[in-house]
């Protein structure tokens, strides 16, 4: 930083000068793992020279194996959207534990205003309400869905923001208040048979539409509007922010309120694709999504990482999971992998930070 | 004669509770006017700001800006009625760039019936930021460098710049080069000089004995909690200026009080 330290030099907007984005590291990270997939698959004898990225049989359409591809997207989509909201929470130097859970509770409820009066002609056995609730446009569902996660996302915030209360053991309290709803709602029962409707929400590649979607709009948010500006400085310097005039606690409420609704929306469309919602669902999505998070760059004390950064993380950890299968070792060492990699970013994170200050 | 007053207080004091940190101050500073306020730790100086900037809450007293009575709710108040203070401890977000800093809580918005997803008119707030720092002498290379990058030198030009870019009506300093070197120390009273040369007002709180003489038009010195002189620049020394902190000296017109 020698080119800063002295007070001299003439003002510049110079856009070369700023400093190369993290976001880069992380795509570089990525390569190199799917380079080291593909060199294992192509060397490796029991693979019979398989291959990870491109498509070995001889046709025409694409040099890309798609399928493995569509895989790896779809299987981290629906966390990728509760880590988007995520992201947001730990900028301002937060943490959200309740989001899988939530995601169990929200499939429940939102479930119970999509299902079908009729299956296959028999009145629907899985019914929880009467007549009134059944064959609802599928709005109501998404409705009710996303609104209960913003009333759980309003009381995380209160919980953070006015009593003061460490936002570990507020949302911890909350990751079990959810799961207790979730299995309180029907008994344990799974909720079944929605409408033709609600199933498309999560039908085919629908999960990874709505993830893009809804990363390229909150990129966008962080980046050009006030509220990012203000989630940032938050978790930057909360005292600084105060000073300044942002109303900390009014902004902190809106963050937890959007990140709960971003991961009830990730329960509406997990019970959408499965055409079913069980309480057990959504277990260790929370820290699925943290860890996208944190593998995408972001400080756990706040004020750094980006949209783009969690959307590259969840890439990271879509193609682990793959890769692993792909090289045909199973669960248990892909969760000490991922458990390595987790802790591995976050070395090397504050090693790139120390060297830098 | 008396519209020329920045700022006035009379009979200005605090309490905590049993302890006596500010009694009676009576304070005046008129328009382009440079005022050091000297004292002991412990003299009332950080209360005195304290309860102009309406940090604190006073315990009784009057307070005129403009000539109008004010009563500040908090600092952001304050800092709506254009009185800007550089704090000892800066307040500054680190991980953002500097002219994020200098607009954070008042950034320019284009769209603002989307609410709290208003869209920030960045080339405005930079092309306004290069102004300001123009304007004030400040020299950082990059603006778009986030603070955490920065010297400390530089973290309190942008403290400094901040209070230039809004026009403030008056500008409060509390050891603004306590912390940093020679070489940025001179930087930063460069600065003031040019505050000095635009007319704008300003209270600086400093130990710095030769930073005052060289900055300033009068001192005013604290003593456990009273104002105990008054001291034109031209009209004393350090010497004369360390007997009325140490207590070895004391106004004529000060003395029933303290």
């Amino acid at each position: 930083m020698a080119d800063t330290s002295q007070g001299t030099g003439g003002l510049t907007f110079d856009k070369s000068k700023r400093s190369w984005p993290n976001e880069l590291n992380i795509l570089l990270a990525l390569v190199i793992i799917i380079v080291i997939f593909e060199i294992i698959g192509q060397t490796a004898p029991y693979m019979r020279g398989q291959s990870f990225l491109f498509d070995t049989r001889d046709r025409f359409d694409s040099i890309f194996n798609e399928a493995r591809l569509q895989i790896i997207i779809l299987q981290v989509a629906i966390i990728g959207i509760i880590a988007l909201g995520v992201t947001q929470v730990i900028i301002t130097a937060g943490i959200d534990l309740s989001s899988g859970p939530l995601v169990a509770a929200t499939a429940m409820i939102a479930m119970s205003f999509a299902q079908t009066e009729l299956v296959n002609g028999n009145p629907n056995p899985k019914a929880i309400f009467g007549l009134w609730a059944m064959d609802l446009p599928v709005i109501v569902p998404v409705v009710v869905g996303v609104a209960f996660g913003a009333v759980i996302g309003a009381v995380n915030g209160t919980f953070v923001a006015f009593l003061r209360i460490p936002p570990f053991i507020a949302t911890l309290g909350m990751f079990l208040i959810c799961r207790g709803i979730a299995l309180w709602w029907s008994n344990g029962q799974p909720v079944s048979f929605p409408t033709e409707s609600y199933k498309f929400i999560g039908s085919g590649m629908m999960p990874v539409v709505w993830f893009v979607i809804l990363a390229i709009i909150f990129q966008l948010i962080m980046s050009f509007t006030v509220y990012g500006k203000h989630t940032y400085a938050i978790g930057s310097n909360e005292e600084a922010a105060r000073m300044s005039g942002i109303n900390v606690k009014r902004h902190k409420v809106l963050v937890y309120m959007i990140a709960s609704m971003l991961a009830a929306f990730a329960g509406v469309v997990l019970s959408s694709k499965g055409a079913t919602a069980q309480a057990g669902m959504g277990e260790f999505y929370e820290l699925f999504a943290i860890a996208m998070a944190v593998i995408g760059g972001i400080s756990l004390t706040g004020g750094r990482g980006s949209i783009i950064g969690t959307v590259l993380g969840a890439m990271v950890i879509g193609v682990i999971r793959s890769g692993f299968t792909y090289v045909k070792l199973d669960g248990s060492y892909q969760l000490m992998a991922m458990g390595g990699i987790i802790i591995a970013a976050v070395v090397l994170d504050q090693y790139r930070q120390r060297n830098k200050a | 004669m008396s519209d020329d007053f920045v700022l006035k207080t009379e009979d200005l004091t605090k309490h905590y509770g049993g302890v006596h940190a500010l009694e009676g101050a009576n304070f005046e500073l008129r328009k382009g006017e440079h005022v050091a306020i000297m004292g002991d730790n412990g003299a009332g100086k950080s209360t005195f700001v304290r309860q102009i900037t309406g940090v604190e809450q006073r315990t009784r007293g009057k307070v005129w800006l403009y000539n109008e009575d004010v009563h500040f709710a908090g600092p952001l108040e304050a800092r709506e009625h254009g009185v800007e203070t550089v704090f000892q401890t800066l307040a500054l977000a680190d991980d953002l760039d500097v002219p994020d800093n200098l607009f954070l809580g008042r950034e320019r918005t284009f769209a603002d019936w989307l609410g709290p997803f208003r869209l920030l008119d960045y080339k405005s707030m930079r092309q306004s930021t290069i102004d300001a720092l123009n304007r004030t002498g400040v020299k950082i290379p990059n603006i778009r460098n986030t603070i955490r990058n920065m010297s400390g030198g530089q973290r309190q030009c942008v403290a400094i710049a901040r209070t230039a870019t809004f026009h403030s009506k008056l500008t409060i300093m509390d050891e603004p080069t306590a912390a940093l070197g020679v070489q940025e120390t001179a930087q930063v009273e460069n600065i003031i000089r040019t505050l000095k040369e635009e007319g704008e007002p300003l209270i600086l709180i400093s130990h710095n004995m030769r930073q005052v003489m060289d900055l300033v038009d009068r001192i005013v010195v604290f003593r456990r909690g009273r104002i105990c002189a008054n001291l034109k620049k031209e009209e004393t020394n350090g010497e004369d200026v360390v007997a009325y902190i140490t207590g070895a000296k004391t106004q004529p017109e000060y003395e029933e009080v303290a």
